[in-house]
Order: structure tokens, then sequence, then C-alpha cells
């Protein structure tokens, strides 16, 4: 099976299965991992999805668009490698995509 | 034991199994459906751009391995000192916990002729689709109510094809909730996208004979209409919590652990009536992220733990290409700063001051302000206007 893997900022990791055309934020939420809200359903608008995707991954996964990069700039936890989960379609390529989780949703 | 099924119920079931609540978890929902994101209804899904099912707020297959049972019901009534609720298809259930997410309901228009066929609220999935099914490309569309959801309402019926009108009963769009310069921004589009926007439009009837034709407005014109949707605001439900002897004060009381008057009894959403410290007085809100919230606090108050409802208060809104983002509540504003231009193109951000503080800003196509906002607010507002004058646009 295909999956996913969120690491929490004091290193627990959780696996979710990797479903193709979902956003990872749904996939995190649908599957009960802390640390991501969600809470505006997908729509860029709350920036309580962020994460940041492993180095490893950054060029796969691609990187934020316009919006996205606005909601993200302002961001303290900021990374070169944030994104909004809730941008991120999943594809099966993505196997074994491992992401880390921030200290705090904002 | 979880009334009313929607943002707060939803996310108050899966907190409490998430903050160890160890017991039954029954969440008694009436609208038939998995429990739904709601701003999408006047957005994304009237457009018919996404299916229910795309929206539901978590799938079956997670209230089923959360070992949360939905139970398609209405609660009439809670007996406090049996700790048991009523079911409206007979029965009763038994509660340790009760936690009341009913949520609010839409506020009916008091003219003549308001129950005709062909006259719509837009508050669940089910109006939704009776709208829907009703807007042909074409057809003429009248709103009542210059709101977010009137003017959201108007932005997807207009992408459908329809013309539309939108008849505001005072002097501006939006005028209880923004300034003057954003309500004139929100008014400049929708004529820019060709919706007929009538300002002190006051209705007095709605006329028809077997489905509505038009809308009679003070001043004898009458604005012709093939459907008409109502959006005047919402009312809470605190029937339930009022009869049971709860204190309610426009919504159901609660603390800053989202306790009502009944120790045994939490409450979270849209139903509820909150003193915000920040604010210094009693609020009631209507949106999804203080539900959310609302509702986590509930759980962890419910478990045995201690949270607080502290965020700062904040709000979308998708017209066209227009993406809005509110940080905060504007409440006794004495001065505004723009950072761009609301009466041209369709980026800027309008900040509200109280004091030389930070209380709220209206982000339009401007993320970056708005979380820039979030933050400085959350601060306590001290910023220097020049910084948001001059603050990068983005
Ligand atoms: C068209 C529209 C657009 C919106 N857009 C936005 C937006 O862009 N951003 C934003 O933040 N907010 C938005 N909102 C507001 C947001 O949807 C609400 O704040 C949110 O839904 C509140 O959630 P709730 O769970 O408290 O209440 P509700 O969503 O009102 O849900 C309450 C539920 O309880 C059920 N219920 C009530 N009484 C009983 C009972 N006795 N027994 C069983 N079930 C019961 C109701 O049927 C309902 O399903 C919008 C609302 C609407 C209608
Ligand atoms: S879920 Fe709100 S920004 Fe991603």
């Amino acid at each position: 099976m295909a999956v996913v893997t969120f690491v929490s900022h004091d290193g627990d990791t959780h696996q979710a299965p990797l479903e193709e055309g979902r956003s990872l934020m749904q996939v995190a939420t649908e599957n009960a991992v802390p640390g991501i809200d969600g809470d505006c359903g997908g729509e860029a608008a709350c920036g309580t999805c962020h994460v940041v995707v492993d180095p490893a991954w950054a060029e796969r996964v691609g990187s934020s668009e316009a919006g996205e990069e606005g909601m993200l700039a302002m961001n303290p936890e900021r990374e070169p490698t944030s994104r909004l989960s809730c941008q991120m379609v999943l594809c099966e390529a993505w196997d074994g995509l491992t992401v880390r989780l921030p200290e705090f949703q904002m | 034991m979880v009334v009313g099924a929607s943002h707060a119920g939803a996310q108050l079931a899966a907190s409490l199994r998430q903050g160890g609540w160890k017991g039954e978890i029954v969440l008694v929902g009436d609208e038939g459906t998995l429990p739904y994101q709601r701003p999408p209804m006047s957005k994304a899904y009237l457009a018919g751009k996404n299916t229910l099912d795309q929206l539901a707020i978590r799938s079956a297959a997670f209230y089923a391995k959360q070992e949360i049972t939905l139970l398609d019901d209405s609660v009439q009534a809670v007996d406090r000192t049996d700790g048991r609720v009523t079911l409206s298809r007979g029965g009763s259930l038994a509660y340790d916990e009760l936690a009341l997410c009913t949520g609010a309901r839409v506020r009916r228009l008091a003219a003549p002729g308001a129950d005709l066929c062909g006259v719509h609220y837009l508050r669940t999935a089910a109006d939704v689709e009776l709208i829907r099914e009703a807007a042909s490309p074409g057809r003429r569309a009248v709103i009542i109510g210059g709101g977010y959801i009137g003017l959201e309402t108007a932005a997807s019926l207009s992408g459908l094809g329809l013309q539309v009108s939108v008849l505001e009963a005072t002097e501006r769009v939006l005028g209880r909730v923004t300034a003057p310069e954003v309500s004139a921004f929100f008014d400049r589009i929708h004529r820019e996208e060709a919706v007929d926007v009538r300002t002190k439009a006051t209705v007095e009837e709605l006329v028809g004979t077997d489905r509505v034709q038009g809308v009679v407005l003070a001043g004898g014109e009458t604005v012709p209409a093939d459907l008409v949707i109502i959006g005047i605001g919402v009312e809470p439900n605190t029937e339930l919590a009022a009869a049971a002897g709860l204190q309610v004060d426009d919504g159901v009381v609660i603390d800053d652990h989202a306790r009502t008057s009944d120790p045994a009894i939490v409450a979270a959403g849209d139903c509820t009536s909150h003193l915000m410290t920040r604010y210094g007085r009693r609020i009631r809100l209507e949106s999804v992220s203080s539900a959310t919230e609302q509702a986590k606090v509930a759980a962890a108050t419910a478990c045995g733990k201690s949270q607080r409802i502290t965020a700062l208060p904040w709000f979308w809104s998708d017209q066209y290409d227009v993406k809005l983002q509110i940080a905060g509540i504007n409440t006794g504003y004495d001065e505004i700063v723009l950072n761009g231009d609301p009466a041209e193109g369709r980026d800027f951000t309008c900040y509200y001051l109280r004091r030389g503080e930070l209380i709220a800003a209206d982000c339009v196509n401007r993320p970056r302000d708005f979380m820039f906002s979030k933050q400085v607010i959350i601060r306590g507002g001290q910023v220097g206007r020049d910084e948001l004058a001059l603050q990068a646009v983005g």
C-alpha cells in the first residue's frame, strides 16, 4: 500500500494511506494526524495545514503557487520547502513522501 | 452525545476521540447527510464545481474507525435531571456529557408572498439543490440581502449564466461589516460582472400567481424574477437549550472552556454566545474557524482537560476571482488605513485601527497582508501606520 509519512515537530511519525486525487491535508485529517487542522476545508484561506516537505521530495511535489506563497510568506516557521498541504493533490508516484509538521499552525 | 452534525459537531466528536474519550460517542444530526462543509454552499457547490461527497468534513470510514455513531434524528428535548435526550423518531438516550452544536437557521423574510414557489433560502445542501434545479442560464434571479452570502450567491449564479439583481435595504452592501470603501469595492466588482446591485431597496412584497414573478419595492417598482433567494441573516438554534433551562443571551451562553450554565453540558459553534476578553463583550460568531476552535475546547473540557477559547476570529469570502480574507472584528474602529486602491483593480487591504492599534483587516487578494495582520493583532495591534501603508504587496 502506498503511504505518506508525517513527522511531528518532536519527532513522532504518523503514516497514512496515500489516496490518489485527494489532498495531503484531507488524508491527514481523515487519519487523525495531529498537527494539521485544515480549518478552511482546503481553500488556501487559513494556513492551518502548513507542512515542510522533505527536501529530497521538494522537486517532485513542486513549489507553492502565488496565493499559497502569500499565505506562507509571513509564517515564522516557514522553510524553503514549506507548502500548504491542502494544495498538494496526491498521485501514486508520491508513495513514500515524507513531510514535517511545524510546532504551531497559525 | 453531540447534538448537531456540522462543523462544530463533527470537530467536537473527532476531538473527543483524539483527547482520549473512551466511552461511546453519538453524533445526532437531522440533515440526513454526512457532516459537510457549509461555506461552499454559496460558492463552489452552488456553482456546480464539486459534489457533496467531496465536501464531507470527514468520510464515513473515519467515523467508523473512530467509533463515532452517526444518528440521523433530531433531538426534541433535554432532560438535565435524568441526563437524557428525547429523539423525534421516538425513544430517548442517556448521556454523561452533552454537547450542543445546533448552529443557526435562516431568518425568514416577513413580507407578503415570501412563501411563494420559487422563493428560496440558502443554508443547507438541500436548499442549494433546489436552487440549482431552478437556476437555468438566462433566468432572472433576485437576491434579497447584500451581505456576504447574498453577494457570494450573486457571483455563483451570474457564473451559471443567470441575470442577477441584488436588493439591499440599507445604503450600501456589506454595510454592517465593512468600511464604506470596501462596500464600494464590492459594489463595483459586482457591477463589472453585470450584476444589477440596488441599494436602499426595501422589499414590500413578492408577487406571482403560482410561482414568484417579481419583487415589489417600496416606491412601487417591480423587479422581475424567475427565482428569489433570501439572505438576510440567521438566528441561532437556542430553543432546545432555553427549554432545558440553560442560560441563553442571543446564543447559548458559554464560558472560556465552552461550558454552558450546566457543568455537564458544553456548546460550540453558531449557536453560542461567548464573552470574549479581547472585545470585552459577549459575541455570537458565525464562522467555521470559531465553530472549530470552540469545538476543540469543548471536547477538551468534556475530557477533563483545560483549554481556553482564545483564537482571533477570522473569516473569508470568495466572489468571482476575488478572495477576501478578514482578520479580527472591526467593531469600534476609529480610523482606516488603505494599502492599494479599492476604487481600481482587485487587490488591496483595508486596515481598521482603534486608538492607533490594529484591530482588524479586510484583505482582498492579499493573503500575505492577512497573515501579517493576524500576527500583529494577536500581539496586541501595535503597528506604525507607515508600516501598514507600505507593507509589501502580496
Ligand atoms: C452559504 C453559507 C456560506 C458561508 N460561508 C462562510 C465562509 O466563507 N467562512 C466562514 O468562516 N463561515 C461561513 N459560513 C458560516 C459557517 O458555515 C457557520 O459558521 C458554520 O456552519 C457553523 O457551524 P455549526 O456546526 O455551529 O452550525 P451549523 O452549520 O448551523 O450546523 C448545525 C447543525 O445542527 C443541526 N441541528 C440543529 N438542531 C438540531 C437538533 N435539535 N437535533 C439534531 N440536529 C440539529 C442542523 O440541522 C445543522 O445540521 C457560511 C454559512 C453559509 C450558510
Ligand atoms: S486547509 Fe486552510 S489553507 Fe489549507
